[in-house]
């Protein structure tokens, strides 16, 4: 019998199509993995620890609230209260801070953007590699490979220590960058200060969805219940279905 | 007839009689499943249908949670689906459930409609049946449309922004006319209110009248069947078709099954994968609306970057739009243009099968590089299937009159 089985073209179909559309994402393609794991609780502990540290004074959370902190990161209320919040906020807030957008606009050119959802908006490689990736340039001021004229400063230079980027000929006349040459040592090594980056970005993923941490140990659940399901949903329909065969 | 009824079953039956000379209940069940005869021989293809409904039912569902919630305003807007994500217990199952429904409803009606292709559905008695379809599926992509604003991110804006502005192409009337869509000078508050009320009812209302439409005309004309022949030719003494089987209790148990082999992938992607690598839930759209802020490369989501594509393809505004309407109004004439003899591919030539293969690679291609960023080498690309995509309408046109059968059984076979 003559017949095609249109699922398999349909199939057949879809793997020519997969052709490598996905460079079309740019630049993302060169982005080394960030490696995170948000199971992690101590790297999220740490990057939280990092995250009101350093970052929580120019950039917010908005969508964040505190004791959801204590929630998710196995801590009490009053470790959160001692260790991650700074000012008279509340438990139940959010981690909003004081600096006035315009104000922020005015010192560093642009407003700095609030960080709940950057590890949604930006994913984690980003992250990843722009915090990697701050150097001096030859006037002496700070520049990204990943984020070109970035106007946030370099705020873990001490920890990082002070880089240049190298640039080499692309073979068509233009300058494209080749790596980074510490000039001045920090006070972490290169790998200390990469797993340290790997807390906060742990930390940010985190935080732009902290369901996350939930719904993929639900997920499984949800998906066993249904397959015990499916398979008493079949034995019924093969038990109807005998005599139409 | 067995055991004789006991008391209960007695009364039971008596209130049924009561409220059928009342409400034609039984009359009504009868008629549509228990007495409704469907094809013996239908395959995996003939899921889609009831799945459609189901993603109707979640959309609905879990879209009234998300009103208790959700603020329409351009202040309050991103906020709120943030406030629905993290602090309304459960808030984030309803919301990924809604996001994800939507493209898997996109994913059930293209399976829907390519079925159709496949077995000549839409052939006669079957027309306004694919017409109502049709219908459904214009109106599906405006209520999508006017939910993916809703959150008020950055793909949000500006994707109504570009959206809208195509009605600005049309002469004269262009530019007021896309005034009166956003009620205002530029996307703001006012479109975002009024976006929300045709989401959540306009246009609701619109497709579950459509989907009555539809499944009425269907139920008059009867299920084609993947060897395209019609079963009502072939009646017992009853008047019962042959080749039929009660819808209900054969196919509603098998479309449970179906329902939850669905239901599994569905649960995958919303607790496993809800963003969908950026297709679902576009990482844009996790930065709050900013008007200032063109975004680098705004595209729409997936399910309408084939269309999208066949706009980019023309140099011209207005003839990309033009183009654009066309490639989807064509589809309302397939009945038509379809001449063959034969209904299903099965009995159609090779003609049919390289026709609507090549159909299928141009939708999937048109519709990633809709998502590409647009080099000088992706447009050309764009308009070589564009080219196919329209070819195959008019090459179906010529070729399926004359074009080569093999012999329609005159029973379903399989």
């Amino acid at each position: 019998m003559n017949t095609i089985n249109p699922l398999k073209s349909l199939l057949l179909a879809t793997v020519l199509l997969s052709s490598p559309m996905a460079q079309a994402a740019g630049d993302a393609a060169e982005l080394e993995p960030a490696g995170i794991n948000i199971t992690d609780l101590g790297a999220l502990q740490r990057g939280a620890k990092l995250f009101v540290n350093y970052c929580f004074g120019c950039h917010s959370a908005d969508y964040m609230r505190y004791n959801r902190l204590s929630e998710d990161l196995a801590l009490t209320e009053d470790m959160v209260i001692e260790n991650l919040v700074f000012s008279d906020a509340k438990i139940g807030e959010t981690m909003s801070i004081a600096m006035d957008p315009d104000q922020g606009e005015a010192w560093f050119g642009k407003a700095p953007p609030d960080l709940s959802l950057v590890g949604r908006s930006r994913g984690a490689d980003w992250l990843y590699g722009y915090m990697r990736s701050f150097y001096q340039d030859d006037s002496g001021a700070w520049n990204n490979t990943v984020l070109a004229n970035a106007s946030m400063p370099h705020v873990w230079w001490q920890l990082q220590g002070i880089q240049k980027a190298i640039f080499k000929d692309d073979g068509h006349g233009n300058q494209v960058f080749d790596q980074f040459e510490l000039v001045s040592p920090g006070s972490l090594s290169p790998q200390e200060y990469d797993n340290t980056v790997r807390d906060l970005v742990t930390f940010l993923d985190y935080m732009g969805e902290p369901a996350k941490l939930k719904r993929k140990s639900i997920g499984i659940w949800v998906i066993l219940f249904l397959s015990v399901f499916a398979f008493l949903a079949y034995l019924l329909k093969a038990e109807y279905w005998r005599d139409v065969h | 007839m067995g055991k004789p009824a006991s008391g209960l079953a007695r009364q039971a039956s008596a209130l049924m009689t009561w409220v059928d000379k009342r409400l034609p209940v039984t009359e009504f069940w009868n008629a549509h499943l228990a007495k409704y005869y469907a094809p013996k021989n239908f395959n995996f293809w003939y899921y889609m249908g009831s799945l459609a409904l189901l993603v109707l039912v979640i959309q609905i569902a879990t879209g009234i949670f998300l009103t208790m919630h959700y603020k329409p305003s351009a202040n309050e807007a991103f906020a709120s689906v943030e406030y629905i994500m993290r602090d309304v217990e459960w808030g984030w199952l309803i919301r990924y459930m809604h996001s994800s429904g939507a493209s898997f409803f996109f994913i059930v009606v293209y399976l829907h409609m390519f079925r159709a292709l496949l077995y000549g559905s839409h052939r006669k008695p079957r027309e306004l049946l694919w017409v109502f379809g049709m219908f459904i599926y214009l109106v599906l992509m405006a209520e999508a449309f006017l939910g993916y604003v809703l959150p008020w991110g950055q793909m949000s804006y500006w994707g109504a922004q570009v959206i809208i502005n195509l009605f600005g192409a049309i002469p004269t009337i262009g530019e007021p006319l896309t005034e009166w869509i956003r009620g205002d000078y530029f996307i703001s508050d006012a479109t975002l209110n009024r976006f929300f009320a045709l989401h959540v009812i306009a246009v609701p209302l619109a497709l579950l009248g459509l989907v009555a439409l539809h499944l009425t005309s269907l139920h008059e004309v009867g299920s084609n069947n993947p060897d395209g022949v019609e079963i009502k030719e072939h009646k017992d003494e009853d008047g019962i078709p042959v080749d039929g089987i009660p819808f209900h209790p054969y196919y509603t148990v098998k479309d449970i099954f179906g329902a939850a082999m669905f239901l599994i992938i569905f649960a995958f992607v919303i607790f496993f994968w809800p963003e969908a690598g950026g297709l679902f839930l576009e990482h844009d759209n996790f930065i709050p609306a900013d008007p200032l802020v063109t975004p680098e490369h705004i595209k729409p989501v997936w399910y309408f970057t084939p269309f999208y594509a066949i706009l980019k393809a023309v140099p011209d505004k207005l003839m990309g739009v033009l183009l654009m309407g066309m490639s989807v109004m064509v589809l309302f004439f397939v009945p038509w243009l379809d001449r063959s003899p034969a209904k299903s591919i099965r009995y159609k030539g090779a003609w049919y099968r390289i026709l609507l293969f090549t159909f299928a690679i141009a939708f999937i291609r048109l519709g990633m590089l809709g998502m590409a960023e647009g080099t000088p080498a992706q447009t050309w690309e764009m308009r070589l299937w564009t080219f196919v995509y329209f070819a195959f309408f008019i090459l179906l046109f010529f070729f399926s009159k004359g074009g080569k059968t093999k012999p329609v059984p005159d029973r379903v076979k399989h």
